[in-house]
């Protein structure tokens, strides 16, 4: 099936979850969130929360900034 | 100098002085300009994270042990946005704190003071302490305030201009309503600039450019802890009245008599 992740089309089997996406693309967990279709993920979410079709996700973490 | 500390409802810092963490040559050298500049508050941007290329990270290089965490809403452009962006800092584990910015603008920065308010009235609401980032208005400030908002944070000037403070006297107006703390965000380009914002009373600076586009940068923000202090010492110390002419500083009597001999 195809999400979306950061604006990024992707090819993922059915059922995997927050959680083995985000080991997939080894993602660092520290000062990491995630946004499933605009709404915050949890964290005590992810290796619960199955995706579908179509979802949008937005994986997120502190960058260089000041304004 | 004994000074009582900025507090940021109810959290206390002793460094009046905010910094960011963005146009730094590298993030050693940001590192060691947030140490000397004596920092306690960062702020930081909350960013897609990169898939293809994932390196060392930001906080690799703030020692959050001393160091508050202010994540911003840069590059938020409604409320919705603001909100969501805070929401997704706070789950990140960024803390409780939003430098919350809702621009109106994209070339001169300035903010969507209707969308900064909804946004305001949002995240306080939701425990967040919010310190929205805004223009010079006094009366924005007071909205500001009764939306919850735990600092006022006026701008000096455009984000990044190094302009100074264009417009003190809305500055001290906006000090004398308000009853949280007023905190100049954007504008300061050099020592003098935040002196100055001290200078009227402001309780803390925030800026960025400033010190990371600096030739120096470390010299840059050890000159601004100094002009952050100087400029507080100096408003605490109450400064002269300015007046037209001169008064001289010695006595005008017992001035010796030269007349020629007779």
């Amino acid at each position: 099936m195809r999400i979306v992740v950061n604006g990024q089309p992707m090819e993922v089997p059915e059922g995997l979850t927050i959680e083995d996406l985000l080991g997939e693309l080894r993602i660092r967990r520290d000062f990491t969130a995630v946004a499933l279709n605009r709404e915050v993920a949890g964290r005590s979410s992810y290796g619960t929360t199955v995706l579908r079709e179509g979802d949008r996700l937005e994986i997120v973490h502190p960058m260089a900034g000041g304004a | 100098m004994w000074d009582e500390p900025l507090v940021l409802r109810g959290r206390s810092f002793r460094s009046r002085l905010i910094v960011g963490t963005g146009k730094y040559p590298s993030f050693p050298v940001m590192r060691r300009c947030h140490e000397v500049s004596g920092t306690e508050m960062v702020t930081v941007a909350v960013r897609r994270v990169d898939l293809s290329r994932q390196g060392e990270s930001l906080l690799d290089y703030i020692d959050t042990s001393r160091i508050t965490l202010l994540p911003n809403t840069a590059g938020c452009y409604t409320a919705d946005e603001a909100v969501r962006t805070a929401y997704l800092a706070r789950e990140a584990g960024l803390g409780d704190f939003v430098k919350l910015e809702v621009i109106g603008d994209e070339k001169t920065l300035f903010p969507d003071v209707q969308g900064l308010l909804e946004a305001t009235k949002t995240l306080s609401r939701e425990g967040f302490i919010v310190l929205p980032y805004t223009n010079d208005d006094p009366v924005v400030a007071r909205r500001l305030e009764e939306a919850g908002a735990a600092a006022i944070m006026p701008l000096g000037a455009p984000i990044g201009s190094g302009l100074g403070i264009r417009n003190p006297y809305n500055i001290r107006i906006i000090l004398e309503a308000a009853a949280v703390p007023v905190i100049v965000d954007a504008g300061v380009g050099t020592a003098s600039d935040a002196a100055i914002a001290m200078e009227l009373g402001c309780h803390g600076v925030l800026m960025n450019t400033a010190i990371a586009q600096a030739r120096d940068p470390e010299a840059m923000a050890e000159a601004m802890k100094l002009a952050v202090e100087a400029g507080r010492l100096a408003y605490k110390a109450g400064r002269i009245g300015r007046k037209l002419y001169a008064s001289a500083s010695s006595p005008l009597t017992g001035v010796p008599e030269w007349a020629p001999l007779p």
